[in-house]
């Protein structure tokens, strides 16, 4: 399969998916266990009133979808996977009105385990927003 | 001398309930997510009552983790605005009868947060309760536990370390 075709398959199945709607997330790239996501900018979004920030519960949904499109589309294959734990590290808030772009990077797996890696960006793509590493299920 | 007599008690339930739905209206993203606040005493559970955009596996179906993650998140972060409120709610140094969110202390930042995913969540009503194991001038660190059906079946549960908002009255 050609790689426009699997982004766009992969796009068409996670953009269906009733909570990344909700959040308006898009999936930008997905290649062998890395996959991008984007989530514009949303009021509705917003945790900290006072400055207009993103709550980190929202990002969090960005980073732990993002790490399992890249587990899915890690080269061996897995069928499906859920989510065994996601620590995540806000090292600064994202600037409001600026679009959360998630890169995640399946880096190992094993007969039933991945593990991945990912990071969030807001337009200062130099200063992440959050970093997390998670575990995931391989279903097979 | 004579004690001052007890407050009548829905003085007391009117002003903790006030200050409680300040700071949970105040914050866009628990009303997006549709999350709500039982307080019993100073005892919060929070409640997120199943909505089909929490969905994130349509096949099982189940909850969305990052949904999960979200809601022990907001639990952790009320919890702990609620905890370093509820003297000053007591003594009447927050004034219930001017409270919104524009006169509410600012709320605690999240350092780090991890999440154990014990079961899927189902879809239906999820609560949570957080507690506050070290609360300091400058770190707090929380653990938070939910659940759906049965109380000792967790399905999540999340332990946080946050940065504490400065109070205005504390120079330096």
């Amino acid at each position: 399969m050609d790689p426009e075709h699997k982004t766009r398959i992969a796009r068409q199945f996670i953009e269906a998916l009733p909570h990344c709607q909700a959040l308006g997330m898009r999936l930008e790239t997905v290649g062998p266990g890395h996959a991008e996501l984007h989530m514009p900018y949303d009021p509705r979004l917003v945790g900290d009133p006072d400055t207009g920030v993103i709550h980190g519960g929202a990002v969090s949904a960005l980073m732990d979808t993002c790490s399992g499109a890249a587990v899915i589309a890690h080269p061996s294959n897995p069928g499906a996977t859920a989510t065994i734990d996601l620590r995540i590290d806000y090292m600064r808030p994202a600037t409001p009105g600026q679009t959360i772009v998630a890169r995640a990077e399946c880096y190992h797996v094993t007969r039933t385990v991945a593990f991945v890696r990912a990071t969030a960006m807001d337009d200062d793509r130099d200063n992440p927003v959050a970093a997390a590493t998670g575990a995931f299920t391989v279903e097979r | 001398m004579a004690r001052k007599p007890p407050e009548p008690v829905q003085v007391v339930k009117q002003r903790r309930d006030a200050a409680l739905k300040a700071l949970v209206e105040g914050v866009p993203y628990i009303g997006f997510l549709g999350i709500g606040f039982d307080r019993r005493g100073d005892e919060l559970t929070a409640i997120m009552p199943f909505r089909e955009m929490l969905i994130g596996n349509p096949m099982l179906p189940a909850l969305h983790g990052g949904a999960t993650a979200a809601f022990l998140e907001v639990t952790a972060i009320i919890e702990l605005a609620w905890t370093s409120m509820w003297e000053d709610i007591e003594t009447g140094r927050i004034d219930s009868a001017a409270i919104d969110a524009r006169h509410l202390p600012r709320l605690p930042k999240t350092i780090d947060f991890t999440v154990d995913y014990l079961r899927s969540g189902l879809p239906r009503d999820a609560y949570a309760r957080a507690r506050v194991n070290r609360s300091g001038r400058r770190y707090a660190s929380v653990h938070v536990e939910a659940w759906q059906d049965n109380r000792s079946r967790l399905y999540a549960q999340a332990t946080g370390h946050f940065l504490m908002p400065t109070r205005p009255d504390a120079s330096g």
